[in-house]
């Protein structure tokens, strides 16, 4: 960096952080337009409302903002601190609705989680107008590990043999795959749980259980593996590919004991952010799986709940029960619980690059190779 | 692997032509190729299977009502009076109020990740989004309900006094806070939510593909950084960025739990106010009544999905199709 022979130590030059004049700017205008806004809001205009409030006060902080770097810097400059702004307002906003989302879900969930009963007992013994203290959705959490555990097994070979053909074989059928593939991954769910309706239940006389909900969650996981295995699977170095094959290996060899395990860790988040998007579903399984207030460990028979729908159930009925509502909300709490532990593992499985391999891989080559000398 | 060696009598006597390369492929190759053809032939299959059992199921509705389908808004299917003229263009309806909001959000919060983002916030931010996405649709769907309906009646009554003027923004019912409630309006912005992830995560992929060396051809030429995006960035992710938005538009049409939960009272006829309380759409009219109508009934509702499907499905694999030719760069090269 420091190729200037300029005597005396060289300062760094810190691009893009923020200068005294800029942080200033920005408070200044954010206080003037807060200051306007307020008045206009409480003296001179009938508006009303918390959320008008602050949108007005963001599009007067923007003109202000705007008006003030014209002030001092020219045009260009100007108008590029006014778009960083309003870009990392769109940064800042998809964070504040996820914070927002949980958060809330989080707190509302807190009053039917904090008695015990929620996740120890099922709605068996509770009537419709009991407090939360009797009955849960001990139920619908075990239907909902169980089904989302047999879609796991339903959609993560298919999927991931679909991506394989996308990546290894190809060929002129590929392409239509891919596409489909691209426009099943926005499939309405309401339309993969009709369709699994259509077919096994009205047309092959089925009756609704914890296996059809899973064949419904399926359909709408298999797309998402297979895209996200796919784009893994390529990044596998194309030396590694050819290396096994001048080794004499066969493709199936080649793919099975080189392409796979060296795209474990990308496989694995992609199976896992499947599963944490199935979780959730809930057009999905509201055809297929069905209301029940016992608890059934057989998903193969009989009427299995699960989370989605026992939320869906509880909380949307017209005239509101309050610990029922309360019970919706305590079965969203479990959900988005188990979504975040989904997306932890994710995260904490990938960001391994292909073929980078964790600690214990490396413990275990290098016993292997102490051991051999 | 055998390979069959060039002849002479094919090669031209001074030719450079290719050799032909003819490499056989073992038995257990063959059937590992065949199992893997059959897995994304098997994808084929289920939508193709999806196409053909909402055609056959709705036979019976399509014979009753034929094109008067398309026409008909009420929902009365037991005298024959059952259409998707509400339905369908009460759903796009919700799907535009629904991207208007996720494009502008989208769009920015892609921007700010690919550009603007300092290298150590990128990965936490691009985790942000995939977190959004994967927040089950009924979590929004209770947190708008219980908690973003009620705030934000204030501001659609400010809208209504204020903006009446507007047509689409006119508010046709007396001005009561419960007559606020359950709008189309708010139904979109919740589905906005849901839409917001799609668009920012396929965008911002777009985006940092755009070639470094033109980056750095607009800061030679003396361009800010906004200058840079303007002139490299968005013109390279255009085709990205409307194929994003249109993926976007089919999840906003297919939102069910949502827009179900929040529409009340349900209508049956198109009002294209959108702030006037109650609503329907394809997914809430489906999800509402399957339940509890008669095997004539679920096939009326299942030619209005079949009616859904279709135009998801053209909308998806259009951009799809507009993303992966976005995707070879041609949009740049040919400039």
């Amino acid at each position: 960096m420091a190729v200037a022979a300029a005597p005396g130590p060289d300062v760094r030059v810190h691009i893009g952080s923020v200068s005294g004049d800029g942080a200033a700017t920005i408070l200044g205008a954010g206080l003037a337009s807060l200051a306007l806004t307020w008045v206009l809001f409480e003296r001179v205009l009938p508006f009303s409302g918390v959320l008008a409030f602050w949108i007005a006060w963001y599009l007067v902080f923007l003109v202000f903002y705007g008006v003030m770097a014209t002030m001092q810097w020219d045009r260009q400059e100007a108008g590029n601190r006014v778009t960083a702004i309003g870009f990392g307002t769109g940064g800042a906003l998809a964070l504040a609705i996820v914070v927002a989302i949980v958060a809330y879900i989080l707190a509302k969930g807190a009053a039917a989680i904090s008695h015990i009963s929620f996740i120890t007992q099922s709605m068996a013994n509770s009537g419709p107008s009991l407090p939360l203290g009797v009955g849960g959705a001990l139920h619908a959490i075990i239907g909902t590990l169980e089904q989302i555990g047999l879609a796991t097994l339903f959609s993560v070979p298919l999927g991931i043999a679909a991506a394989l053909f996308l990546a290894e074989v190809g060929g002129p059928l590929a392409r239509p795959v891919r596409t489909i593939v691209e426009a099943m991954t926005a499939l309405p769910d309401l339309i993969a749980g009709l369709f699994i309706y259509v077919l096994f239940i009205l047309t092959l006389h089925f009756v609704k259980s914890g296996l059809m909900a899973a064949l419904a969650l399926s359909v709408t996981m298999m797309p998402i593996v297979t895209r996200a295995s796919e784009v893994v699977i390529r990044l596998v170095p194309g030396t590694l590919r050819e290396a096994s094959l001048a080794l004499g290996g066969s493709q199936w060899r080649t793919a099975w004991n080189v392409i796979l395990p060296t795209a474990r860790s990308g496989l694995a988040t992609a199976v896992v952010l499947a599963m944490a998007r199935g979780i959730g579903e809930t057009a999905a399984v509201l055809f297929t799986a069905d209301f029940t207030k016992v608890t059934n460990l057989n998903p193969f028979s009989g009427p299995q709940i699960n989370l989605p729908l026992y939320i869906w159930n509880y909380a949307h009925n017209e005239g509101q029960i309050p610990a029922d509502l309360q019970r919706g909300f305590g079965g969203a709490f479990v959900l988005i619980v188990l979504v975040l532990g989904l997306f932890t593992l994710a995260r904490i499985l990938g960001g391994a690059a292909p073929g980078e391999m964790s600690r214990r891989q490396r413990r275990k080559i290098s016993r292997a190779a102490a051991a051999q000398t | 692997m055998s390979v069959a060696l060039p002849t002479n009598s094919t090669v031209p006597p001074d030719g450079d032509s290719p050799r032909r390369i003819v490499a056989r492929q073992s038995l257990s190759d063959q059937i590992f190729r065949g199992i893997l053809r059959t897995a994304g032939i098997a994808v084929l299959v289920i939508t193709a299977m999806i196409l053909i059992f909402l055609v056959l199921r709705s036979l019976p509705a399509w014979r009753q009502m034929g094109f008067r389908f398309f026409t008909t808004s009420s929902l009365v299917y037991a005298d024959k009076q059952f259409g998707v003229a509400a339905l369908l263009p009460d759903s796009v309806l919700i799907a535009l109020i629904a991207l208007a909001f996720a494009f502008p959000a989208g769009l920015a919060s892609a921007l700010y990740i690919s550009e603007y983002a300092p290298p150590r916030l990128r990965r936490p931010l691009i985790a942000v989004i995939d977190l959004l996405a994967a927040i089950p649709s009924i979590a929004f769907a209770l947190w708008g309900f219980v908690y973003l309906m009620p705030k934000i009646i204030g501001t659609d009554t400010w809208a209504a006094h204020h903006l009446g003027f507007i047509p689409f923004l006119h508010f046709t019912q007396t001005y009561t806070p419960s007559n606020f409630v359950g709008s189309e309006f708010i139904a979109g912005l919740v589905v906005s939510m849901m839409v917001i992830p799609i668009i920012a995560s396929l965008s911002r992929q777009v985006f940092s593909q755009a070639p470094q060396g033109e980056r750095e051809a607009a800061y030679a030429l003396g361009a800010t950084r906004w200058g840079m995006v303007r002139t490299v960035v968005l013109p390279f992710g255009r085709a990205g960025v409307i194929g994003a938005s249109m993926l976007g538009l089919g999840r906003a049409l297919g939102e069910t739990v949502a827009v179900s939960f929040i529409l009340s009272p349900p209508t049956d006829t198109f009002n294209y106010h959108v702030l006037d309380g109650g609503g329907n759409s394809i997914t809430a009219a489906i999800a509402n009544n399957l339940g509890s109508y008669s095997p004539l009934g679920i096939s009326y509702l299942l030619a209005a999905a079949l009616t859904l499907f279709l135009l998801t499905l053209i909308i998806n694999t259009l951009a799809s199709i507009v993303i992966s030719r976005s995707r070879s760069g041609a949009a740049t090269e040919a400039d």
